[in-house]
């Protein structure tokens, strides 16, 4: 039985949903000791795959190999019981309990009910030192840092025991320093004999630290390679089908007036004392994209919030095309051309359970176009306008304009949604996390969309975590840290590193 | 449009409506049951009365007695209306029982003690309720109330200022409230010579095609007006509406009002026949809004399902009068026709458990087809 060199395998995987193949013959070997990319758009079926090695779908055809040898995975306790263990993107922990407390939680070692914490804490301690995890069990996880959250969930599944090791996006909410860091943690535990199953869509990750990659495309296998005979290019190729640019094309800025000002605008934290938005003060100009860098939960989102009116503001004011709307609502700004792509599609940006036509008319169902005066809908201009959207956009859904929005894939959900806001022909975009989970052939088409927009004199306002996006697409850089605007940079002329430093709070520029 | 092209399994009218006549048939059997339990000897005949209802009575009485449940349907499909419609604008409205009594309240009041003429009379209930239902959206609104917690306490107060209040129109003798008929026939509603198509049965008045023409009105607002849609994703997704500019929190306020406003003409509707005055000594809120979210989940939560939903429990209601009390206590069609309503909370279930099934054999009808397709495509390369 050992002979195998693989820890799991599943071959040709079938798995289909009504009227779609998920998975078509997919076939994934993990060798044990590997660190084993998975590479694939949004809705090539790589939540599908590993939710049938996780037993939450049942494949109906091909078979899971343990260690060379058959075995049925029905449920997620199958799963953990052969030592297959995940990091998920959205860690799944609870606030106010410890780093120990949660990680032993569900495992709990207990004598006559009462919990025996002293012989976790030596493990959890002797697991930490050895593959270079560092934690402080006591802290609570709302006290601690992302990255040492996610050495949580790290140290969870090394609790646990767990062999084979899956990460799901781990590096989407890491700063450059965080990424380096884990990287280099993935290598340890690989060294240690445990083997890594590494689900992403960044190329320069896989090609930092994997052996071999996997790639899936619309469902189908197209090959595993050796990433170290593999370069960026050829990744890309096999994912997305085709050639994809990376470099985002486009000409110099010629910005004209302004068209926002935001002006010592403070808005009120929710969770503490002090303003989430602090004095914070910048110019949007027409044909410009400025970007707003920085890591997650440094009041980017709120800043967001007080420009759009979905959130109200303590001081300061907002002028939108020379017209004071501090104060006004949501829907003047509306009219007055502003468009929001927001961060949470399915918070913000969708009524989930209505159909596609219904979302595609969320800004404007109330023009003549689509209600009459009597405030009746012409619903065959909805579906026409929709059908319209759909076919430019490329939004592909399973019934068309009539697709209830929660059953589409994330991907097509965020193209609804850009079709919406873009077709408003607004004076200003905001555009926020717009490539958050999508795919590199997706991502691609959205930062075109976003450059195309500014070439055609609209004025961008973009806030990204993503440092290629902040780097590429950005004219204008602001990064925030703590609420407040820290630096002012030319993506032509900094470096990531430096960028780093700045949303990390290490340097900032002294305000005159 | 496309309707058309949706197989009749599909179509979720038609699965509410299967779930709907699973959760009666099922009502009628456990009821046979506990008859059964009760008094073997009587339960057939009893069962019986309970299921051809007013049918089992000749000609004339026959057409009174069906006149009557009309008459009492009218009321319990207002407050279905009601139900269902703070429903799909994501709220549960409890107080619709409250809202009932307030219209009870209001319209009675403002007959026999203003005086005034049927259609005030109506309007005045139909906003009191309304402003009840408001109470409870703006308490929602401005202060993060429960709609279900401030819905049930705002259905004790009011069902007490009714007693306390309608206790100054009552007759000297009786906890009743004075007849109409004697005090001031001008606030009976007018009958249109409706009376007489069922044996001059009085109370048979335009509140039946109007109930019915109000129901088609809330199906029309919410599945194709403008109004309508601003409501539904206000209750779908409260943050999208509010990104979309819509005003959210106007939109949960004038929800409750309409619903409210609803169930207050609905009792405005039953009391202005005289077929029956308000007891100012009761002391538990009328069943008939609990009854019309029962109702409201037995039609599938669809203005038209309500029409028939409301109707068929009226009428077992109805039966459930005509069991023989030498066999079994009063309390027994209450029992039968709460069961049926009991089971009626399983709509959701079976609808669940049917499509299931549904999805199930067309799965495997999807698998089979995609084998030839994959198969056939194999050939063509």
């Amino acid at each position: 039985m050992e002979n195998t060199p693989y820890a799991i395998e599943m071959i040709n995987i079938t798995k289909r949903f009504p009227g779609i193949v998920a998975n078509d013959k997919v076939t994934l070997q993990l060798k044990r000791g590997e660190i084993h990319a998975l590479l694939g758009e949004n809705g090539a079926g790589k939540s599908t795959l590993m939710s049938v090695l996780f037993g939450m779908y049942q494949a109906e055809e091909g078979e899971i190999r343990k260690n060379g040898k058959k075995v049925k995975i029905d449920s997620p306790n199958d799963a953990s019981a052969l030592g297959i263990g995940m990091v998920h993107q959205h860690f799944k922990m609870v606030e106010c309990f410890s780093v120990l407390e949660n990680i032993i939680l569900g495992v709990e070692d207990t004598k006559l009910g009462v919990l025996r914490k002293a012989k976790a804490r030596e493990k959890v301690v002797e697991l930490s030192k050895r593959y270079g995890l560092s934690v402080d069990p006591d802290a609570m996880i709302e006290d601690i840092s992302v990255g040492m959250q996610q050495r949580t969930e790290i140290l969870k599944m090394l609790y646990r025991d767990n062999e084979i090791l899956i990460f799901d996006e781990p590096t989407a909410v890491l700063t450059p320093q965080e990424i380096e860091e884990l990287l280099a943690i993935m290598r340890n535990l690989a060294a240690e004999g445990k083997s890594i199953l590494f689900i992403t869509h960044k190329l320069n990750e896989i090609l930092a630290v994997a052996d071999r990659c996997t790639v899936l495309r619309k469902g189908k296998y197209i090959g595993t390679v050796d990433v170290k005979d593999c370069t960026r290019a050829q990744l890309s190729r096999m994912m997305v089908g085709r050639d994809v640019e990376f470099a985002v094309q486009k000409e110099d800025a010629k910005p004209g007036e302004t068209v926002l000002e935001v002006k010592d605008l403070c808005l009120a934290s929710k969770r503490s004392k002090r303003n989430s938005v602090n004095n914070v003060s910048f110019t949007v100009r027409a044909g410009e994209i400025v970007c707003i860098a920085g890591i997650e939960g440094n009041g980017q989102s709120e800043l967001v919030y007080g420009i759009t009116g979905l959130e109200g503001v303590l001081s300061g004011s907002v002028h939108f095309c020379g017209e004071d709307i501090t104060h006004a609502t949501i829907r003047k700004r509306s009219l007055l051309g502003m468009s929001h792509i927001p961060e949470d599609r399915h918070k913000h940006g969708l009524v989930l359970d209505y159909t596609l036509e219904d979302n595609l008319v969320l800004q404007r169902y109330f023009e003549p176009e689509f209600t009459t005066r009597a405030g009746v809908l012409r619903r065959s201009n909805i579906t026409a306008y929709a059908e319209r959207l759909i076919d430019s956009f490329d939004v592909r859904s399973g019934q068309g304009a009539e697709t209830v929005t929660r059953s589409m894939s994330g991907g097509n959900q965020q193209r609804a949604i850009i079709a919406r806001e873009i077709d408003k022909d607004p004076r200003l975009l905001i555009a926020v996390q717009p490539t958050r989970g999508i795919d590199v052939g997706a991502i691609e088409y959205i930062h075109k969309q976003i450059v195309a927009e500014r070439d055609s004199g609209k004025a961008v306002l973009l806030v990204s975590l993503e440092l290629d996006e902040v780097m590429t697409v950005s004219d204008r850089i602001l990064v925030m840290y703590e609420g407040e605007i820290v630096g002012e940079l030319d993506p032509k002329t900094t470096t990531v590193e430096e960028l780093g430093l700045y949303m990390a709070g290490v340097k900032r520029e002294v305000k005159q | 449009m496309k309707k058309e092209k949706t197989p009749l399994l599909r179509s979720s009218g038609f699965q509410n409506l299967l779930a709907s006549l699973i959760c009666v048939l099922g009502g009628l059997v456990v009821g046979f049951i506990v008859l059964l339990l009760i008094e073997p000897s009587g339960a057939l005949k009893a069962i019986l009365a309970i299921m051809t209802s007013f049918f089992r009575y000749p000609g004339k009485l026959m057409l009174k007695y069906f006149g009557q449940t009309l008459v009492r349907t009218v009321p319990l499909l207002m407050c279905s209306l009601s139900v269902l419609f703070a429903y799909k604008v994501g709220m549960f409205n409890i107080g619709v029982a409250g809202q009932y009594v307030a219209g009870a309240c209001f319209s009675l009041y403002s007959a026999l003690a203003w005086k005034l003429p049927w259609l005030p009379c109506l309007l005045i209930g139909m906003l009191a309720a309304g402003l009840l239902g408001a109470i409870s959206g703006v308490l929602k609104t401005k202060c993060n109330v429960n709609i279900v917690i401030s819905g049930i306490m705002l259905n004790w107060i009011m069902l007490y200022s009714t007693n306390l209040l309608l206790g100054k129109v009552k007759s000297p003798s009786s906890p009743y409230t004075l007849s109409l008929k004697g005090t001031n026939p001008k606030a009976l509603l007018p009958s249109l010579g409706l009376d007489k198509l069922f044996f001059d049965e009085k109370s048979v008045t335009i509140a039946i095609p109007l109930s019915i023409l109000i129901a088609v009105g809330v199906w029309f607002v919410l599945q194709k007006t403008k109004f309508g849609y601003e409501l539904k994703a206000t209750g779908y997704n409260y943050n999208a509406a509010r990104y979309a500019g819509m005003k959210e929190n106007w939109n949960v306020i004038i929800t409750m009002f309409i619903s409210g406003a609803l169930a207050g003409l609905g009792a405005g509707m039953l009391y202005l026949t005289d077929i029956s005055p308000w007891e100012t000594t009761c002391a538990s809120v009328p069943a008939m809004g609990f009854n019309g979210i029962a109702v409201a989940f037995l039609g599938g939560l669809s203005p038209i399902g309500s029409i028939l939903s409301s109707f068929f429990i009226q009428y077992i209601t109805t039966g459930g009068g005509f069991v023989d009390l030498q066999v079994y206590s009063s309390q027994i069609s209450d029992l039968i026709s709460s069961l049926i309503i009991y089971l009626c909370a399983f709509v959701a279930f079976f609808r669940f458990f049917i499509q299931a099934r549904i999805e199930r054999a067309e799965k495997k009808k999807a698998e089979a087809d995609n084998a030839n397709k994959t198969e056939e495509g194999g050939n063509a390369q």
